[in-house]
């Protein structure tokens, strides 16, 4: 579904990633892990689009995306949220959402269809459909939630969920694991999924590609990751055990 | 139906309606019905203005477009003899064109808040000192005076009757509501506000964050330059001091901020205490204290702009929408 070759991101001097190779595999949830600074955030961003990469391309449902603007990607059906949350501050939370609805959809959506959807969205990830209340008086969990929300309503085919359980207690990243769960069960959506604890991160996904200072030191099943020397290493001699 | 600032506007706009076809009839001085037809021109002007302001693209540079507006009709009828009928089509399509030429690469390479008003300001100025240096056929800093047109008047679209233009006005007054109104009802209000806050975040769910941003400034430049061609047309002398650069540009901003470019009546509220203000002082003062009346005409405004910084009407709606809900209940989650 996605094919990421060989994807090369330098700002001036400092290269960020260099030469990533990964595929992600249609119905899957793929987790993308490393320490701080090894590139994670960066390489999300050159496949949405946020940046443009200096080399290499990424293929998404056989085109080459690499470069384009990121609604231009998100038509085609790959969205991402952000690790801090960037709500629309100013509009309404349903507002939020709807506008995602209706402009990120890959057919035209009318504002009326745009709407229903977003009430949908809203209650599949459990913020209050009735809502004309602002992002604002949402606390850490209900924005990532609304991150979430905004994302799925633009109907993606490839969701890319950054960090999404950074600053959640241990009950909300439960759920929220099993929120991402859902997403592919329920709409059948594919799922690279950033994180840093890894020990939930492990539970939840089929395969995990791991990166270091820019390259990718490891991929394959949990684990299998977990075992290895190199990725022990990387997380300064941190064991990930798997129940 | 609860007394909403939103249908108190309403309500105040359908009860002026009524009485303002026959306003000029009840024997209103000429100078008051001079006063009130500015009032209309130039808050059209600044509901131009605010259908970008509203969204953060702060243009300080709008007597670019008004300029252009106003010369382009103007240099047409004066030496080809063009109806400003066309002319201001020519008109819109020439700020359309400079609207365009700004907006695209400001867009493109990421120009945005303060960057982008200077950018504006400076085109704005350009504008002005082009006008100035193409003396000859422009008339440089001294203007140019619309010919008569005797007693061609449709055509020419020139009325010494000021009812006349009282009623022009006050039909552009409308458009000028409507399309606010018609805008902020629509779904691409939320999405020029998302752009606003966040343009990476707005186009990481599909908005199109170029193609919005060309559209509301090819918009408010095309009605900036419908006004710059009322203006000239009733005024019948064009001048690049009062219609481009910095002073003009910033006297649209000023109105506008002051009102409330937030609400349907602030762009309104604000132009006419501004045109009221700055009358009111000009009498009062005359040739005396030179200075003084724009003196203290621009230390209002800073208190203004300190303490009401939603405008004076946002404020007052604002005051109204809390009285009536004494406490937003908090939402859940």
């Amino acid at each position: 579904m996605l094919t990421v070759s060989r994807l090369t991101k330098r700002f001036g001097g400092f290269t960020a990633l260099n030469e990533v190779s990964f595929e992600v595999k249609e119905g899957e949830i793929l987790g993308l892990i490393g320490p701080n600074g090894s590139g994670k955030t960066t390489c999300f961003n050159c496949v949405s689009g946020v940046l443009a990469p200096t080399a290499g391309t990424i293929r998404f449902l056989g085109d080459d995306i690499a470069g384009l603007t990121p609604d231009r990607i998100c038509h085609r059906g790959l969205t991402r949220t952000f690790q801090i949350p960037r709500p629309f501050r100013k509009l309404s939370i349903a507002d939020n959402v709807a506008v995602a609805a209706h402009y990120g959809a890959t057919e035209r959506t009318s504002e009326a269809e745009a709407r229903r959807r977003a009430l949908q969205v809203l209650d599949l990830v459990g913020l209050p459909t009735d809502s004309a209340a602002l992002p604002t008086q949402l606390g850490a969990g209900g924005l990532k939630k609304l991150e979430l929300a905004r994302a799925l309503a633009t109907g993606p085919k490839l969701l890319l969920a950054d960090e999404s359980l950074g600053g959640l207690d241990p009950g909300e990243m439960a759920s929220a694991a099993d929120m991402l769960r859902r997403v592919r069960g329920e709409l059948g959506i594919t799922i690279v999924w950033v994180e840093h604890i890894m020990a939930t991160l492990m539970r939840v996904v089929d395969r995990v590609v791991v990166l270091d200072h820019g390259e990718k030191i490891a991929e394959g099943r949990p684990r299998d990751v977990a075992e290895d020397p190199r990725v022990i290493e990387a997380y300064l001699g941190e064991k990930i055990v798997l129940e | 139906m609860s007394a909403t600032p939103g249908r108190i506007a309403f309500a105040t706009v359908v009860a002026f309606l009524g009485i303002a076809p026959f306003l000029p009839m009840a024997g209103m001085k000429q100078y008051m019905l001079h006063v009130v037809i500015q009032i209309f021109i130039w808050t059209f002007i600044g509901q131009a203005w605010s259908l970008m302001g509203r969204f953060g693209l702060v243009s300080l540079g709008h007597g670019a477009f008004l300029g252009i507006g106003a010369y382009a009709t103007t240099l047409l009828w004066n030496f080809y003899g063009l109806t400003p009928w066309i002319g201001s089509l020519v008109a819109v399509a020439l700020a359309v064109v400079m609207a365009f030429l700004v907006a695209y690469p400001c867009s493109r390479f990421g120009i945005i808040g303060h960057y982008f008003a200077l950018t504006t300001l400076a085109v704005g100025e350009v504008v002005r000192l082009l006008i100035i240096a193409e003396r000859d056929w422009t008339g440089g800093s001294l203007g140019v005076t619309l010919k008569a047109a005797g007693d061609a008047s449709f055509i020419a679209l020139q009325y010494a009757d000021k009812q006349v233009w009282y009623y022009v006005g006050l039909v552009l007054w409308l458009a000028g509501l409507w399309v606010w109104a018609r805008l902020d009802r629509s779904m691409a209000r939320a999405a020029m506000e998302a752009i606003g806050e966040d343009e990476t975040a707005a186009a990481s769910v599909g908005i199109r964050v170029t193609r919005f941003k060309l559209w509301l400034t090819v918009l408010s430049a095309a009605l900036t330059a419908l006004g710059g061609v009322a203006y000239a047309q009733y005024i019948t002398y064009v001048n690049p001091e009062t219609l481009s650069g910095i002073g003009v540009s910033l006297r649209i901003v000023f109105a506008v901020v002051l009102g409330g470019m937030y609400s349907l009546l602030g762009p309104t509220v604000g132009t006419a205490l501004t045109i009221a203000l700055s009358e009111w002082l000009r009498i009062v003062f005359g040739v005396k204290f030179i200075g003084m009346a724009e003196t203290i005409y621009g230390l209002l405004l800073v208190i203004f702009i300190i303490f009401l910084p939603a405008g004076i009407y946002g404020s007052l709606a604002d005051l109204v929408r809390r009285r009536r809900r004494p406490a937003a209940a908090p939402a859940t989650a």
